[in-house]
This record gives C-alpha cells, structure tokens and sequence, in this order.
C-alpha cells in the first residue's frame, strides 16, 4: 500500500479505520523505556501518575488519622508525644488538604476533561506535566522533612505569631511554608489547563449548554484555584520571608498585624473547602446521571448553583474568624452570607433527589457512594448553618464539633463521590471492572465507619472538647465517646484498605469493561477502554447533551486533521464551532527538569539566602530549553 | 440537665446523654450568656434535624419507589423538566427563607450575647504559653492584685474580662459560662458574662498555642457576692511570712535556689515575672494551669520536675536537694 505523500500533508479523511488508528497511534504514543516516561505529556499518563500519588498521600494521611485516634481513644495514653502528635496533626491536615484533596481532583480532571470534551490532549500538555512534577517533588518534600524530624508542627493553618520564628524557631515552618508554594504552582497551572481545554478545545458542536456537568464543576473548580492561591502565595511569601529575612508583616510590635495572616489564609481557605467540594459535586452528577438511567433534572439550575457557590465561597472567609474579636455587625453579616451557600447547595441536592426519584435507579456501587455522600453531606452542611451562627461558633469553634463538621463536609462532600468516581472510571483508565461485591463491602464499611468516627465528635465538642490538644484527663467524660469514634476509624480505615485489595485484584484479573459498560452518555465512553494515546480516531461532533444516548448509536466525526505530527482542533468558545488546526507539543524532558531546578532553588532558599541567585541560572536554563523554538510548521484554515 | 432540654436533644438521644453534663460543657448552661447560646443552638438543632430528615425520606421514598428497571435511558419529556425545574425552584426559595429567618435568630442571639453592662467588674487575662495570668485592678493599687490560672467571680453579677496576650494567641473559653474569644498581640479584645450559679467552671485554652496547647486550663470559680468580698480582700494582701523554722527555710531557698527570677511574692523580694505570681499559690485547687489538681504530692512532684509533668514548659528543672525540696514545698503550701 503506498500512501503518496502530495503538498498536502496526509490527513485522516483519506484513510480507513485501522490505518487511521495506527498510524495516530504511532504519532501520540508515549515513547517508550524509562526516558520516555519521564517525557511523556500525554494527559492520561499525567493523570494516571496525579491519581495514584495523591491516592498514596491519601493513605499516607489516612495512617497519621489513625495514630492520632490511636493516642486520644484513651484519657492520659502516652502513645505519641505533644511534639509528634501535633507534627502529626499538622502533617494529616497538610496533607489531607494539599497534597491528597486538591490534587486527586485535579488529576481526575487532567485525566477526564479532554476525553469529556472530545479532543486528543490538554492544553499545554507540557506544563501538565511539570506541574505533576512540580506536586510530587513538594509531597515528597514535606514527607522527607517529616520523617527527619523537621515536620511542620503549627498546623495546617500555621498562624502567626506561633509560625514566626521567635516562638517556633526551627526549619519547620520553613518547610511547610515552601511546600505551599509547590502545590500552589502545580494547582494554578492544572486550572489555566483546564480552563483552556473547555474552551478552546471543545469537540465541535459541544456548546456551552451541551457541556458535561463535571466539566462545568472543574471549570468553575479552576477559576476559583486562580482567584484564591494567589491570597496564599501572598500569604505563604510574607511568612517566609519574616521568617528568612526579618521582614515584619505579621509583627504587632513593629507595624504588623497577627490577623492579616488570617485574612489572607481564610481568604484562600475557604474557597479551598469548595475547590475540593464542586469536583464532588461534579463527580455525583456524573454517576447519577448513569445509574438512574437519565440527565440530572435541572442542568441549568446544577450550572448556576455551580458558579453561584464559586462566587460566595469568596464572601465568607471571616466565619473563619469569628472569635477574634471582630465588629459585631460585620460578623453578623458574614452569618447571613454564609448560611446564603446553602441555597445553591441546597438546590443542587434537591436536583439530584428529583433525578432518583424520576430515574429507574440501577444499585451499582458508585450510586451507593452517591446516595452516601447525599446523607453524610447534608448533615455536614446542617452543621455548618450552625457554625455559622456567631454566637453558635463562639461555643463550638476549635472544638471536635468543627473537626465533626469539616469531616462530614470534606469526606462526605468530596470523598465518597471520588470513592464513587473510582469504581465509575476505573473501568475506563485501566479496561477493568472492579468486584461489585467487594464495591458493596467496601461501602457499607465506609458508611459505618465514617458516622461511628465523626458522629460522636459533634458531642465531644459540645461537651467541651478542644481540637489540637494531644491528651485529656479521664475525669473530662470524654473517654468512651473517643473510644468509639477510634473503633469507627479503624472501620472506616479498613473500607479503604479493601478498595487497594480491590484494585489490585482486578487489575490482574477483573472482568474486561469494554467501551461502555455502565451505558453511559458521555464522551469519554466513546472510545476504547484504557483508551488509545490519541483518545479518539476521528474528533466527534456533538448533537446533544448526552451524545452516547440520543444520538442513535453513532456519533459524527470531522475529519481534517493531520496523522503526521501532533494535532488538536481549537474551537469558538461559545458555540464550539472548529476553528484551526493546532500543533501539540511532542514529549519532552525539560519540564522535568525545570521542575528539579525549581525545587533546588525553593529548598535551598529555607537554608540560605544565596539559593535565589546560584539558584537561577539552571531554572533559566531548563526554562530556555523547553521554550526553545521548535521546528512545526505553521497550518491555519 | 433541665428537663426541656433533654425533649429538644432528641436526635442525640440514642447517645449516652449523661456525657452532656461534664464539667466543661456547652450542654450545661450556668451563665446568662451560654443560656442563651444553647437555646440559639437549639433551634438551629431542630430546623436541621426537621430538613435533615425529609432529604432522607424524600431519598428514601425515591428509591424505594416501584419502578420498571430500564435498560435504555428514559427519554425525555419538556413539560415534565419544566415542572420538576419548578418545584425544585420553590424549594431553592423555601430554603433562603429558611436561612434568612435563621440568620435573624441568629444576630438576636448575638446582640444578647455580646450585651455590654457599664458596672462590670473589671479583670484582665493575659494568655501566656501555657498559663493564664490574671490582674485586678483598680483604680488604687492597694486594691489591685494578680494571680494566675484561676479566676474568681462574684455570681449575678456581670464581668468584663480584658484579654491580651503575652506572646501566641490562645483563646479563653469558659463553655458553662459563655462562648469563647481569642487572645491576640497587638490588639485587645474583651468579653463579658454571669454567672448565674455558684460553682467551680473549667475553662481550656482553644487556639492551638504550641507544644502544651493541651496544658492550658483555668478554673473559674463562682462565688456568693459576700464571699467574693472576703476572698478579694484577703488576696490583696501581701503574702505573710512563716514563723516555722522550715518555712523560713523555705522562704529564703526559694529565692537562694533562682524561683524568685521568675515568680513574684508580694511582700517578699521575690519579684520575677516570668512566670505566674505565687503570692497565694496555696489556696489554689489546681497546678500547671488546671493540669494537675494541687495536692502536697503533685506540688512537689511539679518542683522537682516540672519537665516531666508538662514538657516543654518554660520552667526549668531546678537543682534542688530533696531538704530543700521539702522546705520549699512547706512555704508554698503555707502561702494561703
Ligand atoms: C480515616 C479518616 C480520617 C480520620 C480518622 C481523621 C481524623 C482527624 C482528627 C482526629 C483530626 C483532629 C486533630 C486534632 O485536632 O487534634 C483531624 C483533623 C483534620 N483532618 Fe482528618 N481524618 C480523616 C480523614 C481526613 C480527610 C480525608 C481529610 C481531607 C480531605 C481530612 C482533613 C483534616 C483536616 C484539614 C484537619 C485539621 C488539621 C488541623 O487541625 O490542623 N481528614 N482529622
Ligand atoms: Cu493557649
């Protein structure tokens, strides 16, 4: 078979299936051996990568959960000392938020949004890859430091003056401080990816109102990591550099102020609740819609609730602050601004109630993590109407009632769904089903042991509980109710060990999934099953909002690309009409190594000052070899 | 427990609820203040289970429904989106009612918790790592005095805390009484309440503040009016000097041996003030800030060690015989 190669460089239209499939095949495929890995920017291999490290600093979290329900199951046990246990707890709530939370979403999102949306790589696949990177030098970072005894110990939140380095003297909120930076370089450079991707690389046809519900929530998901990381890079900056070089931001006796600090972390923190909670809420509309067997009631209304949650999460930080001693007014309004997030929340459940109750529901385990997430949800947003409340938060503030809620909210709003989202794609990145009835197992676990953990701590709190505090005497009466909550995590952690035996069961010897095996509507079940490194032979054109199920069968394809290099279709932003033809960049070993410099240079900068100069010349040399000029060749139509 | 109260608990009852009355308890209301906090909590307890419940059954009765299983997705039909949109709409608006009425029983309870009473008695904690140090003053100085790590009140009667910190911000909570509020540097924020009955209230630091942030309770005890007076005038006196030759002894060590770098005595050259004034350390009822209570035992097991009591602590072991332990020990207790 000879293909003459004219003027015109060959494109898909003239070949058949499996020439096509081949031929894409061989230009996408990341190259192979260990230096290939390191290169590849294909946005499944970064998101396999993303997922299975942040699974791993979930478990990391999970143990450090446990030691410290180990030490407070009982008054006055001796199992960790105050400085370990409050490393520990500062290292899980670290760990938790930055390195397992955010980036599991983010990485979900890398792995889905350019299937969703029906194109053959992210945008800006090579900064996808630094940014990976950039997370696992920063995870490993902070967990080296810990196990070199130099773990942070100020706690996730690390306020000042306790962080200066008058009252904590050592490296260790250096270390936390600067591994801030690297998961908010990481985080800021998946949204602009993100952001891109669902509007430039929209597969034709796909307008604004055919979108998948998961793509709008890590649409909304990345704008709001763009508005809220710069508070604590701002943040985060200030305080290394009063650390480092004896600035005096947060110095009351020389001008500054304690509470800026505050400001600015809530102002991150509490959009952050949300940057994990919104991909939640994404991931249940995904899995409703296929197991009850019809769209999400409501796609308008879930979309405006979407944005409308992303605005008020900025307009209530100060609940965070409610005991410093602010205006009364003020606080009083922030009350009012706050409970007002349970309306859009509010409608996005009564949405997807409606769905079940409207849908012929098919009881497959990621609609139990759903259901779930529905009942532990609920309740956590109940508790944060009450905490809310200023003179409600005067009492439960800092106690176990805020540990209690934050969990409900964090694990019900956001981990049951992903628990859910992995036995939904699983099929999809690795061809293989999971064991439903180890799924089963896995969630009844999860549900008992989660509400036998976290329930009793709502008492605790109220009975006078603080959080942070390493032991209590018997005579508090808090003993049995701890004792519970400890036997519900190690319930709750075994839910999770079962998920590990579960995927590693069924990666050797799980029923093969096929295409589509839940019948879904989305496009990324329009290929195969891990799909191939182009995605998709031909780029779909989408007629409907779930073009698996209304478009009788087969979908449309435009055809035009090139099969000889790299090739994305850009699109209109509104009405995804294509546009040109774009190269994507080949594989590469510069973002590696760009992200090994800038790891140099921010390290070495917590030890000495002169790290910012010999640390820029090999940044700049690894920038200048991934910008350097390639070679493609210009094609506009 | 009031009776009342334990109807309105309801969704907890399945709980052990004798764990509500502890010593240290929001559910156990022996303030104005924390009242009226609990009956602000209690409403937003009973709208919450109310909501809670119905999204249960409403989830419930959705799946339960008998319904066909389909294989192909259900079609769609215009008017039945249109209606669902609308009455998922109406109860998007039910629930801002809900919120908003919410929110005002919320800033009602708010504006009587933070009520200002002109005639309060005055004090001011100042938060230090990790103790609480304590000054009443007044306007003539013979009437003012310190102490540390309890706090004692007149009940009925209405007392405005000053607080400031000596170095992180911790935050005073006295949950029997009211609510809490952070002790930060640089700014100084206050907080008034009553008691309503005489007792003995624990209070704990809440703001993480370091290594012994777990180490970091007062007592406040509520007395009657009249024996607040006494106990007030007695504490303004300096500290008498023992007459027993041990207590001597132990008055002159406790300043050879460096305590007094630190500690103040009133009416002694003991004038440190590091750490917490001692001048009637031996009417007290707990050690290390509410972390042991104080008995002979543990008051010297604190001198010898205080290292091993609560690591970390900004008191040093100091090097002492165990003669000099035991004459040291004697003074202190004698200080009344
Ligand atoms: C096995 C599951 C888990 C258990 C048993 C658990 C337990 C705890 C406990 C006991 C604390 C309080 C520490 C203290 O105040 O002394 C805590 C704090 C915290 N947890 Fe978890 N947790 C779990 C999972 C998670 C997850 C999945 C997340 C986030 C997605 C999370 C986020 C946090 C955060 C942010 C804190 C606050 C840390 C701080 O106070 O600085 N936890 N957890
Ligand atoms: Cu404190």
């Amino acid at each position: 078979m000879t293909v003459v190669a004219e003027q015109r460089e060959l494109r898909d239209d003239g070949l058949s299936g499996l020439e096509l499939s081949a031929r894409l095949d061989s230009i996408w495929r990341t190259p192979s051996g260990l230096l290939g890995a390191l290169m590849s920017v294909d946005h499944k291999v970064v998101g396999r990568r993303y997922i299975v490290t942040a699974f791993a600093f979930l478990l990391l979290g999970g143990i450090l959960a446990i030691l410290m329900r180990i030490q407070l199951a009982g008054p006055e046990k001796t199992f960790l000392s105050a400085d370990k246990y409050n490393q520990i707890f500062t290292m899980h709530g670290s760990t938790m938020m930055f390195l397992f939370a955010v980036p599991v979403m983010e990485a979900f999102a890398v792995y889905l949004v350019p299937l969703m949306v029906g194109t053959r790589n992210i945008a800006f696949p090579r900064l996808n890859a630094f940014s990976y990177w950039m997370f696992l030098f920063g995870g490993c970072f902070l967990w080296i430091s810990f196990a070199l005894n130099v773990g942070p110990d100020v706690g996730w939140f690390a306020y000042v003056p306790l962080s200066l380095l008058q009252y904590t003297p050592t490296k260790r909120p250096d270390v936390w401080a600067q591994m801030i930076t690297f998961t908010e370089v990481a985080a800021l450079a998946v949204s602009v990816e993100i952001v891109v991707t669902v509007f430039k690389l929209r597969a034709p046809g796909m307008t604004l109102d055919r979108i998948p519900l998961f793509v709008w929530a890590m649409l909304v998901t990345a704008f709001l990591v763009m508005f809220a990381m710069p508070a604590i890079m701002v943040a985060s900056t200030s305080l290394i550099l009063d650390r480092l070089v004896n600035t005096r931001f947060y110095d009351s006796s020389s001008g500054g102020h304690p509470l800026l600090w505050q400001h600015l972390f809530w102002f991150f923190g509490h959009p952050e609740v949300y940057i994990i909670f919104i991909p939640g809420t994404g991931m249940v509309s995904a899995i409703l819609a296929t197991f009850a067997r019809r769209p999400v009631i409501g796609y308008p209304i879930v979309i405006l609730s979407l944005i409308a949650t992303g605005f008020l999460s900025f307009g209530l930080w100060v609940h965070h602050m409610f005991v410093t001693g602010l205006p009364q007014l003020g606080a009083g309004l922030f009350t009012a601004s706050s409970m007002l997030i349970a309306v859009p929340s509010g409608l996005q459940i009564f949405c997807w109630l409606a769905t079940l109750w409207d849908g012929r529901p098919v009881y497959r385990t990621p609609l139990l993590f759903v259901i779930g997430f529905i009942a532990i949800f609920v309740l956590g947003g109940l508790s944060g109407v009450m905490v809310a409340s200023v003179p409600i938060d005067t009492q439960v503030h800092d106690t176990y009632f805020v540990v209690a809620h934050f969990h409900y909210v964090l694990i019900g709003g956001a981990v049951f769904p992903l628990i859910g989202a992995v036995y939904y794609w699983f099929p999809k990145i690795t061809g293989r089903m999971l064991s439903e009835r180890l799924g089963r197992w896995n969630f009844w676990l999860a549900f008992v042991g989660f509400n036998l953990a976290f329930f009793p701590m709502h008492i605790l709190g109220l009975i006078g509980m603080p959080r942070r505090i390493y032991t209590y005497t018997a005579d508090m009466d808090w003993a049995h109710l701890n004792l519970l909550s400890s036997g519900g995590a190690v319930v709750f952690a075994l839910s999770f060990a079962l998920l590990l035996v579960n995927v590693i069961i069924s990666l050797r010897a799980g029923a093969l999934a096929g295409d589509n095996p839940w019948d879904a509507s989305t496009l990324e079940w329009a290929t195969a099953s891990p799909p191939p490194p182009q995605n998709f032979d031909r780029i779909p054109v989408v007629k409907h909002r779930d073009p698996l199920w209304f478009d009788n069968g087969t979908l449309p394809v435009v055809a035009g690309l090139s099969v000889e290099r790299r090739e994305v279709l850009l699109t209109s932003l509104a009405e995804a009409e294509p546009q040109i033809r774009e190269a994507s960049p080949e594989p590469s070993i510069w973002p590696l190594l760009t992200a090994i410099a800038t790891t140099v240079f921010f390290i070495g900068s917590i030890f000495t000052p002169w790290a910012v100069l010999w640390g820029t010349p090999p940044m700049a040399v690894t920038l200048i070899g991934w910008f350097w000029p390639g070679g493609s060749k210009e094609d506009e139509e | 427990m009031p009776v009342r109260m334990r109807t309105a608990l309801v969704p907890f009852a399945t709980l052990p609820l004798a764990a509500c009355a502890g010593r240290q308890s929001a559910l156990d209301p022996q303030g104005l203040q924390s009242d009226q906090i609990l009956r602000n909590f209690l409403i937003f307890l009973i709208v919450g289970a109310v909501v809670w419940i119905a999204v249960l059954i409403v989830l419930c009765v959705g799946m339960l429904r008998r319904k066909r299983a389909a294989d192909q997705p259900l079609a769609l039909h215009h008017s039945f989106e249109q209606t669902t949109g609308r009455v998922v709409f109406a109860l998007g608006v039910a629930t801002l009612v809900i919120v908003l009425g919410l929110s005002i029983v919320s800033y009602a309870g708010q504006r009587t918790v933070f009520a200002k009473d002109e005639n309060a008695l005055t004090l001011k904690i100042i938060g230090h790592q990790w103790w609480w140090e304590v000054r009443y003053e007044d306007d003539s100085p013979d009437k003012s005095f310190v102490t540390a790590n309890e706090i004692r009140i007149p009940t009925g009667q209405p007392v405005k805390v000053e607080l400031e910190s000596a170095d992180v911000i911790h935050s005073f909570w006295v949950p029997s009484l009211t609510g809490k509020m952070d002790l930060i540097t640089g700014q100084k924020n206050e907080l008034q309440f009553t008691a309503k009955n005489a007792g003995v209230y624990r209070g704990q630091c809440a703001e993480f503040c370091g290594l012994q942030h777990a180490h970091m309770a007062f007592a406040v005890l509520a007395l009657s009016a009249d024996e607040f007076g006494r106990w007030r005038d007695h504490e303004n006196q300096s500290a008498s000097s023992p007459t027993d030759p041990l207590g001597k002894q132990g008055e002159q060590l406790f300043r050879a041996r460096g305590c007094a770098l630190c500690h103040t005595i009133r009416g002694t050259l003991a004038g440190g003030q590091l750490g917490p004034d001692l001048t009637h350390v031996g009417s007290r009822t707990t050690i290390a800030a509410g972390t042991l209570p104080m008995t002979p035992a543990t008051l010297g097991g604190w001198i010898a060690d205080p290292q091993h009591i609560k690591p970390g602590n900004y008191m040093p072991k100091m090097p002492l015989q165990s003669d000099e332990l035991i004459a040291i020990l004697h003074y202190l207790e004698q200080l009344k």
